[in-house]
Parts: C-alpha cells; sequence; structure tokens
C-alpha cells in the first residue's frame, strides 16, 4: 500500500533530507507466477556512496492494482509480445536464411545475459546495448536488416530476452574499458538540462518517492525494462522512456540509440546493480 | 464591452508600460536574491496569478508545489514546500526574485528559473523534443512573473 503524506512538515523533510525520506516506496514483495522470486530493493552499489543507501524497482512506486498485473504471466499485457517475439526467434530472415534459434537453440539458453548488458564487446570495441548486439547478429551474421532503435520486432525480442533472465541479478561492469562511456553517462545523468534545467538526479535521486504532479517519482531504474505502460498500451523501451523524461524538461532530447543515450543506459544499469532483471513490467 | 476602452490613449499608455518591462538579462539581484522593482510597472492581477500558478501550459507551479486556497486543482506536487502562508513571511521582492530565477535564493534548487532566457543547455521548444527557437523566450513573462507575485501576496494564515 502507498500513503501519500501531503503535510508541510514532510515536504520541507524531503526537500533537506531526501535519502532518509524514502516516502512511498512500499513494502511488498514481488513473486510472478507464485514461483519466481524478484529482489525489488537492495544495497546501493559502492558507486552510489554519498547518493543513495537503498535502490529501488519501479514496481514499489506503482499502486496496488498495476502491481498485481505483473504478479501473473497472463494477466500481463507485455507477456503478449513475449510470444509474439518466441516466434520471430523461429522464423529464418535474411540471405543467409537463418533464424535466431538456429545458432541459439531455445531463447532459455539467453538465461542471465540481460542482466549484464550494455556491455564491451571486444572484437568491436565498443559499449553494446542489448538491441545493438541483437542486431549485430542480424546484419553480420545472418544477412537480415536491422532492426529500428526501440522499433515494435526490437523491443519485444528484448522482451523475451528480459524474461528469460527474470530473477537474475544485473550486474554490469562499470571498469575496464566500460569506464569510459560510463563516465560519459554519468555526466549526462547529473546534467541540468531545457529550460526547466533538471537532471536526471534532480528527480530520480533527490525526489523519489515525492509526487510530482499525479506522478509518483521512482528511482527510475530500468531493471523492470521493457515496460508496458497503461498509459500507452505497448511496451516501452528505456532509451523511449529516457527522451520522454529529457522532453519534459522542455530540452533538446537524444535520440533512442544515439552514443549519448547507449552512454546513458549503461550508467543507468549500474545504478541498479543487484536488483533483479524484472521485465517485461508493467507501469502506468 | 470591454473592447470599447481601448482608446488611442490606452494604446500609447500600454505600449509606454511596455517599453518600462525589465529584459530578463537585465533584472537586477539584491544579496539574498530578491528584486526590488517590478519588472513592468503595473500591478499584478491576482486572478491571472492563480490561473498560471494552476496550469501546465503556464507556470504549473502546482507540479511541485501544493496550496490548500487551491481545492479545485487536483494533484498538486510535494517536490517543494507547502506555500500556505506564502505572502506572510515573503515580501514581494524576495517572491518576485524567487519567480525569476530561484537560484539566486537557493543556491542549486532544483526550482527551474521562470524569467530567464540564456545559460541553458539544450534548451527545447517547449515540450516537443526539439531544438528552442533564437530567441529564447521565458517560461513566464514580465506581467506574468508580477500576477503570480500578487497571487503569492494573498496566501496568507487565518
Ligand atoms: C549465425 C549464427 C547466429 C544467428 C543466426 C544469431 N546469432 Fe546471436 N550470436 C551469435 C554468436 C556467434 C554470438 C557470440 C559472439 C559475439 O558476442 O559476437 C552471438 C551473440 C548473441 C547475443 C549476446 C550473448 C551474450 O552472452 O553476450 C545475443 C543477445 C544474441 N546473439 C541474440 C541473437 C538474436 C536475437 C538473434 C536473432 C535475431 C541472433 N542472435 C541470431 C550467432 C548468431
Ligand atoms: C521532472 C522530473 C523528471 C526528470 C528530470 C527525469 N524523469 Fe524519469 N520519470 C519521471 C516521472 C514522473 C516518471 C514516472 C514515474 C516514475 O517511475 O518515476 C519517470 C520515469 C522514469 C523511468 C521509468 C522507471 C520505471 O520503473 O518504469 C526511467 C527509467 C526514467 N524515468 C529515467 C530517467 C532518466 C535517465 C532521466 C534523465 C535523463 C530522467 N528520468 C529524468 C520524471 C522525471
Ligand atoms: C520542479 C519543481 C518546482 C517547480 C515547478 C516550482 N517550484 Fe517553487 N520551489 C521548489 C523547491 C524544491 C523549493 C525549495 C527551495 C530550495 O530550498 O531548494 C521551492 C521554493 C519556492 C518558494 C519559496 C518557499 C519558501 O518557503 O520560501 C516559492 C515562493 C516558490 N517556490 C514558488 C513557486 C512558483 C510560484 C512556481 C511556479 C511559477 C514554482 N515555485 C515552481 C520547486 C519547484
Amino acid at each position: 500500500m502507498i500513503f501519500k503524506t501531503l503535510t508541510a512538515a514532510a515536504a520541507m523533510l524531503a526537500l533537506t533530507a531526501p535519502v532518509l525520506v524514502a516516502g512511498g516506496a512500499d513494502d511488498d514483495t514481488l513473486v510472478i507466477n507464485g514461483d519466481i522470486e524478484i529482489t525489488t530493493k537492495a544495497a546501493a552499489a559502492p558507486h552510489l556512496d554519498g547518493h543513495l543507501d537503498e535502490v529501488m524497482s519501479g514496481w514499489h512506486f506503482r499502486d496496488d492494482d498495476t502491481q498485481a498485473m505483473e504478479m501473473d504471466d497472463f494477466d500481463n499485457p507485455g507477456m503478449i509480445f513475449v510470444d509474439v517475439a518466441t516466434d520471430t526467434w523461429n522464423t529464418a530472415e535474411g540471405s543467409e536464411g537463418k533464424s535466431c534459434a538456429d545458432c541459439h537453440n531455445e531463447p532459455e539458453s539467453m538465461a542471465g545475459v540481460r542482466a549484464v548488458y550494455p556491455r564491451w564487446n571486444e572484437e568491436a570495441g565498443e559499449v553494446r546495448t542489448l538491441q545493438m548486439q541483437m542486431n549485430a547478429c542480424r546484419t553480420e551474421r545472418m544477412g537480415a536488416e536491422a532492426w529500428k532503435y526501440d522499433s515494435g520486432d526490437a523491443i519485444n525480442m528484448e522482451a523475451l530476452l528480459a524474461s528469460v533472465s527474470r530473477g537474475t541479478p544485473v550486474n554490469v561492469a562499470i571498469d575496464g574499458p566500460a569506464a569510459e562511456t560510463w563516465e560519459k553517462g554519468k555526466e549526462i545523468y547529473y546534467t541540468r538540462y531545457g529550460l526547466l534545467e533538471l537532471s536526471c538526479a534532480n528527480c530520480h535521486e533527490q525526489n523519489y518517492g515525492n509526487y510530482i504532479r499525479a506522478d509518483h517519482l521512482s528511482q527510475g531504474q530500468i531493471n523492470a525494462f521493457p515496460t508496458y505502460r497503461l498509459k500507452n498500451a505497448k511496451l516501452n523501451g528505456m532509451h523511449s522512456r529516457f527522451k520522454g523524461c529529457i522532453r519534459d524538461t522542455r530540452a533538446e532530447t537524444f535520440n533512442p540509440g544515439s552514443p549519448e543515450f547507449v552512454a546513458l543506459e549503461l550508467y543507468v544499469a549500474s545504478r541498479g546493480n543487484g536488483l533483479d532483471v524484472e521485465g517485461p513490467s508493467v507501469r502506468n | 464591452m470591454r473592447l470599447t476602452g481601448l482608446t488611442v490613449a490606452a494604446v500609447l499608455v500600454a505600449s509606454a508600460a511596455f517599453a518600462n518591462v525589465v529584459a530578463p538579462d537585465d533584472v537586477a539581484f539584491g544579496e539574498y536574491g530578491e528584486v526590488e522593482a517590478s519588472l513592468t510597472g503595473s500591478a499584478g492581477d491576482v486572478d491571472k496569478g492563480r490561473q498560471i500558478f494552476s496550469e501546465k501550459s503556464m507556470g504549473n507551479c502546482v507540479s511541485c508545489h501544493a496550496v490548500a486556497a487551491l481545492p479545485d486543482v487536483p494533484f498538486q506536487g510535494e517536490v517543494g514546500p507547502v506555500l500556505d502562508g506564502i505572502g506572510e513571511y515573503r515580501t514581494p521582492e524576495e517572491l518576485r526574485g524567487i519567480l525569476v530565477n530561484a537560484k539566486k535564493t537557493f543556491d542549486g534548487t532544483v526550482m527551474p528559473a521562470f524569467y530567464k532566457t540564456s545559460g541553458f543547455i539544450r534548451p527545447g521548444d517547449d515540450y516537443t523534443g526539439k531544438a528552442a527557437p533564437d530567441p529564447i523566450q521565458p517560461i513566464l513573462s514580465a506581467q506574468d512573473v508580477e500576477d503570480v507575485v500578487a497571487f503569492l501576496m494573498t496566501l496568507k494564515d487565518n
């Protein structure tokens, strides 16, 4: 249950001590299909020292009905798109006449993969998001066209790969060759963009638990992506979410798949290290 | 009809008042971020100020601040302090300064600057996600700021 305390004292307190007053995050536990236990609160990674003590899934900030939809695959509309992606997984495409299944067998062979992406790819010499990796398979190994970033096909497949990793803790590497990209993502996270001059941190670090108009602010974690949103009745990718949040600061946004959003994804994912993969999730 | 009052004389007065508007980059702040002089020389309109305070397309102050005097405005936010009684303990000069650029009063505050046109990073064109047209318009006009100050001054404890 979520209790909304709208008193002057609480609002003032929240301003001066946001870390102490984690208002609004409830104490419910998330178990999917009565079977998959999801870690939705965890001690913050060492790199968050002085910023956050505990990290929490956005699930804790949603109302009971929305939460319940995610607890059973039959009630989770996001799972419909997982089924669509399972068909795609088994369908041969491109000049090589191959399907994902031809090389990777069952989707379950990908268990745990979602949790470590974005990840440095040595051969390509770049940090790759899951979508970039899928597209590398399509263009380099299948002779098929790349999927447009955050398009339906790409998001559905991302949902399938997330679903087989549910219950695995996010654990992206931020050191070694990924460090440079991670630093760039961190800088973006703390930059105050737009006419409203608001950074991700202004809302999701300083003010999670508070209401901003009708919206109950979460920590803006991405362990639960893709998210099925009741608002637009479809699966949403994280880059599209980033884009929407930056747009709402009255700023010129970046685009899904841009180097800025790849870096931001790595950084935001690392803020959720320790939380379990939870996608596809349900949000409002 | 109110429009019939729009005589040549009135137009002259109006444009004279407009000429006195302090441009965003010319606003002078006091030591604590207060702004002494009216931005327009014209008194603020309380009713307009209430509307600007409440509407998303305008000031959208309620997204962060709750005010008990606005029971009809749904979903008041809690990112900023409740503003009940603000007219009691803040002067119009302080409120004007907080509205023009709250960072001059509260260092590093989350509250946006409403009468400012320079120094932004990737300024956008309203909520479109596209780049802002040049020159950048402040979120509120000079008179909007005066109207909101007038509204805030009506918020007294009873
Ligand atoms: C012709 C064989 C082939 C096909 C077809 C293929 N892949 Fe791959 N895929 C590979 C190989 C080989 C690797 C590992 C090498 C690498 O990292 O580049 C890989 C790696 C991956 C990874 C990263 C795994 C990890 O542990 O990091 C993902 C995710 C992936 N593929 C998804 C897909 C999807 C989705 C499809 C179908 C759209 C697909 N692949 C089709 C050969 C293939
Ligand atoms: C003006 C405040 C504001 C800013 C600034 C902002 N967001 Fe958000 N964001 C929201 C709101 C409101 C929501 C919906 C409620 C929630 O989950 O917090 C949201 C949701 C999200 C979510 C979805 C979380 C979930 O569990 O579904 C992510 C991820 C996110 N934001 C990331 C970001 C990033 C990254 C930035 C910086 C580029 C950013 N946000 C900037 C207000 C903001
Ligand atoms: C994004 C959130 C946000 C928005 C939008 C916002 N404010 Fe604020 N406001 C704050 C915060 C946070 C503070 C507290 C200052 C601090 O210590 O950082 C504040 C402080 C104030 C104060 C000083 C309160 C006091 O006790 O001294 C006034 C007055 C005020 N705001 C008025 C407004 C008005 C009027 C608007 C609309 C034009 C507005 N605010 C829009 C966040 C916001």
